[in-house]
Parts: C-alpha cells; structure tokens; sequence
C-alpha cells in the first residue's frame, strides 16, 4: 500500500462506493440525485488517475453534468421525495449480487493492471501511438511541413473517427434519433398549442 | 430564473468563458483530450445555465429554438456529407483521404475535424434540446 496512485484509486472507488450505496438508500431525491453526481466526479478523476482522459472528460461533463440537470429538471416535475416501499428487493439485490460476481469471475481471467505484456498494450496499441495520424501515414513532405495539420496527436480521437468512422457516425445517428424522440413526445398536444398561441 | 444577484452576476460572466472552453474542447480534440461529444455537452451545459440565471424567454431570444433544430440535422449531415464525398470521389464512404489527394495525412486530419464539428454540433442541440423539453415550464 505504499503506492500513492493505488492509495488514491482505492480511496476514489471506496468514496464512488459509498456515495453510489447513499444515493440508493436516501429517499430524498434530490438528495439522491446529487450523490449521482457525486459519484460520475469521483469515477471522472479516478479515470484521470488511470490516465484516460478522455472518457474522463466525458464522465464529468455527462454524467456530473448533463445527466444532474436533466434529472434535476425531472424532478421539478415531480415531487422531491420517493413513495414510501419496501426499502430492500431481495430480487434486485440477488440479481446485482450474481452479476457482480460473475464479472469479478471474469476479471480473474484479465491481465494484470498495467503489465507491459498484456495483448491490448502489445498489439495494435504500438501502432496507434506511434504513427502520427489515423490510418495514413504522414508523408516526408507533410512531415516537413511541419504545422499540427498532418497530426492527430490523440491516439483516442484517431480511433474514434478513423478507424471506426462508422461507430461514430453511428453513435451521432444515436444521438440524433434520441433528440427527435424527445421532440416527438414532449411536444406539446394540438390542442394546448393553440391555447398557447391564444395566450 | 435566479433572483440572486450573485448568481446572475458571476454566472453572466462565466456563460463566455465556457463557450470559448467548449470551442477549444472542439478543435483541440485531435491533439489534447476532448471532442465533440465533450465540447457539445460544454456548449449545452453553457446555455442550460443561461437559461436558469436568465430565464427561458432570454435563451430563446440568444438561440431560438429552430436555430437548435437546424443544427442538430446538420450535425448528422455533415458527418455524413464529408463520408459521401469519399463516395463522389470514388472511394469508400468516409474515406478523408480523398478531401485532398495530394496531401493524405493533411486531408485526414480536416475530415476527422469536420466530423468531430458535425458530433459536437448534434450532441450540444440534442442534449440542450432534451432539457429544454423536460424543463418546459422552467422559469
């Protein structure tokens, strides 16, 4: 336990933990909604402490951001406390708890965290960062030019919309359709719409 | 709409500061971390707290609902244009290559900016259109 960056990464994800644990066991839903947030900032710099800046900068901004107005903005909607209920679901927690075990089970199979010699660093990985733009290599005279345009320096943003374009695209297409489905049913009825234009 | 003083104060000054972090987010993505998906939640996040400092009437006036509209098909179909052209140009589709043949390497490096434009733009009209809708009432 000497290492400071483990030290931190277990005190991050006993901290995500707790706050993940309080935000189910509250019945105050804002409360609960904040301790989410809580929660996606602690993964947020737990990624930042694995180095993966990218999917950081997406916890934070989605997950602590987005996600927190969106269901704040639920909330104003409806009230702030939840029904009173059976506090456990013996199915739910049965169902979680084999999951969780069933993954623990496969990550007995993963490397260990960092070795040099795991599949995913000796791979394609070389390739990804050593070459200096998605899938065409910079030729002399682009090298020699010299401005950032022959580079894509970020390895992540390369794969994303080089090698898989279509995943991408695919994604925004995801994106897209959810924006019109929420245009579609949020939209107010004929009828309230000209009662608004009245108004 | 906030009636704090304080809030609308420091929250009207930060509201460019943001947009300018989301710019550089956007065209920073290639080399730094970052890109669309990120700079488009930025820009969102940057007019959802207009809206409350503000009030709802005030962000329709500074970006009017059909403008969001707009931009959120053009997100898509710029991604799409730019795989397109690779197919005009007779090679496969979202191939960036062919944007500029002489210098492949260069012609990646705009196609992947152009698309990470066409992301950012449909994510930030997507995201800040979904709490428009959920929050109609807000005031």
């Amino acid at each position: 336990m000497s290492d400071p960056v483990l030290l931190i990464n277990v005190l991050l994800l006993v901290l995500a933990i707790v706050a993940a644990i309080a935000a189910m066991w509250t019945r105050n839903l804002l409360g609960a909604v904040m301790l989410m947030g809580i929660y996606s900032l602690l993964l947020a710099v737990e990624w930042a402490n694995l180095f993966a800046m990218d999917v950081s900068y997406t916890e934070a901004a989605v997950g602590a951001g987005a996600a927190t107005i969106l269901l704040l903005t639920a909330l104003t909607r409806t009230g702030s406390r939840e029904k009173e209920g059976p506090k456990l679901h013996w199915s739910a927690l049965i169902t979680a708890t084999v999951t969780g075990v069933v993954l623990l089970y496969g990550t007995s199979d993963l490397p260990r965290f960092g070795d040099p010699q795991a599949p995913a660093t000796i791979h394609v990985s070389p390739q990804y960062v050593t070459q200096n733009v998605g899938k065409v290599d910079a030729t002399e005279t682009d090298r020699l030019e010299g401005d950032f345009g022959d580079h894509v320096p970020n390895a992540v943003t390369a794969v994303l919309a080089s090698y898989r374009g279509y995943d991408t695209l695919f994604e925004t297409a995801v994106i897209f359709t959810a924006g019109i489905c929420v245009i579609l049913l949020l939209r107010p009825a004929a009828g309230q719409a000209r009662r608004r234009e009245d108004a | 709409m906030s009636e704090s003083v304080v809030l609308r104060t420091i929250g009207g000054m930060l509201f460019p500061y943001i947009l300018v972090y989301a710019f550089y987010v956007q065209m920073h993505g290639e080399i730094g971390p970052g890109g669309g998906f990120q700079a488009g939640v930025l820009v969102a996040s940057a007019f959802i707290l207009h809206a409350f400092l503000f009030g709802k009437a005030a962000t329709d006036r500074l970006l009017p609902r059909w403008l969001v509209d707009l931009t959120m098909c053009l997100g898509v179909l710029l991604y799409i244009g730019v795989g397109i052209v690779g197919l005009v140009q007779g090679s496969y589709f979202l191939d960036y290559s062919v944007l500029d043949p002489a210098h492949p390497a260069h012609a990646e490096a705009l196609g992947i900016t152009l698309v990470e434009a066409g992301v950012g733009l449909t994510v930030a009209s997507v995201i800040l259109t979904m709490v428009r809708k959920v929050n109609g009432e807000l005031e």
